[in-house]
């Protein structure tokens, strides 16, 4: 069993260079990501089923070096179940990006570079959250930000290297900030596992251990775009392809997230910085969300509303009880789904509406049914409207925070009620706007304006053949949504499951516990 | 542990130049600032290391405390490597940045600028306000009519132009095609 948990790394860098072999033919590409990705779900399907019956963690040294020495990677249930949901939304988002391609004619021009990166981003995902030691999470890091450097600027375009530029920046400073934490956490402890840090860490000065917590913070909150530290977040994101962009906001963030949650819980636990979280997850909220409801782009709209969103788990994890820890990681399956399902939602808007500026989408209510339905589960989703998921993980949230019951509890629950409600405010309306407003002239008629300047463009005919949605991205829009749905449906043994995980994050991972589940 | 001074102080000046580089609009000195802090992290790794000793092979020296601590160098093989493949890649991003005639600064959100300039009556209303601003942007996966990057004439500056597809109406005279 522990020779497959290697392969979540080994098989996506295989693939995706098995895919840049075959660069020129699409086809070839879209099979070989098709497969990788579908048996990385059932490896990651069957190590959580494995993880969670015997209650017992996987932990792989690889190349047989003895543990502190080799790099090790390690699979509990919460690493299983966050490699099982991301791999089923990166494959349902290279569905989408596969039915979009067809669309975009791009058989004759095709984007050599796209499935080799989005392979490689998989890989560095996966890297990410079964890395057993520091070093090896600051490379799954760098994996998966290099490949997102490229998906961010697939095309380089003028709008994608502006914002793409900003976005490479600030992860580059990050990264930097991380490798630095990581040399002095080296030096002061003298190992980068995570089992013996969690070990050693006691033994160091409380204000030395303060300063190794806050840099790895630091380094963590930019990742996840915890505030102040989101800026970048809402003028990258929504220039880049749709499906780029679905997986990003799904994905990208939360390995952040569960970077921090490591943190919190493996690293420093006598280093207490609970307070100041609370109130940087107050700020996330309320500023993203305010953000969100001042936006006329769908897109930045659920951009603001992601960072918003991210407040919710800081919150979660600053409260740091089990009862917290569970229903963080609940969140945050959630948020992965949803948010991935509202950007596969605006992508189908944009394709049938050319836009995504509530401003200027109309009528499609009586246009497009279909894409109607596919946006509106998911944003009452997001905007916590019960009895879905988002209603679930936050009556979970704020459950575990009235059983501290602390004043500064009361203030962020309220805050919480607040997000969730300006949420549900700006989503709405972007929903009245683009929808249910009536259309003087309907979108796909050529009376538009730009439709019949395009008409005179020799592009004019692929132009008009982007209105045709292809039915995969439909389908794989749909497939999310009724994933949406099954959180809700299956709430009882998925919350079971992730009580379990916060029960385990109570205690760190000690180095004996390391040694025996080799 | 034992740690050289002069490579502590050599670091903090690396750190201390490369923040201040990365802190300007010019692409190219963020890119030199990049490179400065990601020196200055690797000196980091390598002054965490202790005293430097025999390189660390078996049989190289007598006893363990005589050699040098393989992991951090190991560490810094690592950094480097990734700080070279981002580099090329910062370069090729510059490159692209000037030739799409942004000249290589840092550019201001235009989304942004766009939502302050929005007036108040429309703010109200949400209402029936068309703005050019990112009418031809496509997120689209990728556009039809993408060019290849051309090579620049690099001497004859008039004729440097694009054929790249340019999604902002800001600069039209950058764009090459005049339908």
């Amino acid at each position: 069993m522990t020779a497959l948990v290697p392969l979540l790394v080994a098989l996506p860098l295989l693939g995706a260079a098995i895919a840049l072999i075959f660069g020129r033919q699409r086809k070839v590409q879209v099979g070989v990501s098709t497969i990788t990705l579908t048996l990385v779900l059932a490896i990651a399907a069957v190590l959580l089923y494995a993880v969670d019956s015997s209650g017992k963690a996987f932990a792989v040294s690889v190349g047989g070096w003895p543990i502190p020495f080799g790099i090790v990677l390690y699979v509990d249930r919460l690493s299983a179940l966050l490699v099982v949901v991301s791999s089923i939304v990166l494959l349902a988002v290279l569905l989408f990006s596969v039915g979009q391609g067809a669309a975009d004619g791009d058989d004759e021009t095709p984007v050599t570079i796209f499935h080799p990166s989005y392979l490689i981003l998989a890989g560095g995902i996966f890297n990410a959250f079964i890395a057993g030691d520091l070093f090896n999470l600051y490379v799954g890091f760098e994996i998966l930000l290099v490949a997102s450097y490229v998906l961010i600027t697939l095309g380089s375009t003028e709008s994608r290297i502006r914002t793409g530029v900003v976005y490479i920046v600030v992860s580059l400073v990050s990264s930097i900030l991380f490798l630095a934490a990581i040399a002095a956490i080296y030096g002061a402890l003298g190992t980068v596992n995570m089992a013996q840090l969690a070990e050693r860490m006691s033994e160091l000065p409380q204000d030395v251990q303060l300063v190794l917590h806050l840099m790895l913070l630091l380094a963590f909150s930019i990742k996840a775009a915890v505030f102040p530290l989101s800026f970048w977040l809402p003028d990258s994101y929504p220039t880049a392809p749709a499906p780029v962009t679905a997986v990003f906001a799904g994905l990208l963030t939360k390995v952040g997230v569960y970077a921090m949650i490591r943190t919190e819980t493996q690293l420093f636990r006598d280093s207490e910085v609970n307070t100041m979280l609370l109130i940087v997850a107050l700020a996330t909220m309320i500023v993203g969300v305010l953000g969100a409801v001042a936006q006329a782009e769908l897109k930045r709209i659920l951009s603001f509303t992601l960072v918003s969103h991210i407040g919710y788990m800081v919150f979660g994890l600053a409260i740091a009880t089990p009862l917290a820890l569970g229903a963080t990681i609940y969140y945050m399956v959630h948020h992965i789904v949803v948010q991935t399902t509202l950007f596969l939602a605006v992508g189908l808007i944009e394709r049938r509406a050319g836009s995504t500026s509530v401003l200027k989408v109309k009528g499609l209510m009586k246009a497009a049914p279909v894409i109607a339905v596919l946006y509106f589960i998911p944003a009452i989703n997001l905007g916590g409207i019960p009895p879905f998921s988002g209603f679930i993980g936050k009556i979970a949230l704020f459950d575990a925070a009235a059983q501290v019951g602390t004043p500064l509890m009361y203030v962020l629950m309220a805050g919480g009620i607040v997000t969730s409600l300006l949420t549900l405010y700006a989503l709405m309306r972007a929903w009245n706007l683009s929808f249910w407003r009536e259309d003087d002239e309907p979108v796909d008629e050529p009376g538009d304006e730009r439709i019949a300047y395009l008409g005179a463009a020799p592009a004019a005919a692929t132009q008009t053949e982007r209105r045709v949605i292809p039915r995969i991205m439909t389908a794989a829009t749909v497939g999310m949504v009724s994933l949406t749905v099954a959180l809700t449906v299956f709430a009882g043994p998925l919350y079971d499951l992730c009580a379990s995980i916060g029960d385990a994050l109570q205690n760190p991972v000690t180095f004996s516990q390391l040694e025996s589940e080799r | 542990m034992t740690a050289s001074l002069v490579l502590i102080i050599i670091m903090g000046a690396l750190f201390a130049a490369g923040v201040y580089a990365m802190l300007e609009r010019s692409l190219t000195r963020v890119l030199i600032g990049f490179l400065l802090l990601g020196n200055a992290a690797n000196l980091f790794l390598l002054v965490v290391m202790g005293e430097p000793g025999v390189a660390p092979f078996f049989g190289a020296a007598d006893s363990p405390e005589e050699m040098s601590d393989p992991l951090p160098q190991a560490l810094t093989l690592t950094a480097i490597v990734i700080t070279f493949a981002v580099s090329a890649f910062l370069l090729a991003l510059i490159y692209r940045s000037w030739q799409l005639g942004q000249a290589d600064t840092v550019e201001d959100d235009e989304a942004d600028l766009a939502l302050r300039a929005r007036d108040a009556e429309d703010q109200d209303t949400m209402g029936d306000e068309i703005t050019d601003e990112d009418d031809d942007a496509t997120t689209d996966f990728i556009g039809t009519d993408t060019a290849p990057i051309v090579v620049l004439h690099h001497r004859d500056l008039d004729a440097i132009r694009d054929d790249a597809p340019t999604d902002s109406p800001r600069k039209p005279d950058t764009s090459g095609d005049d339908r």
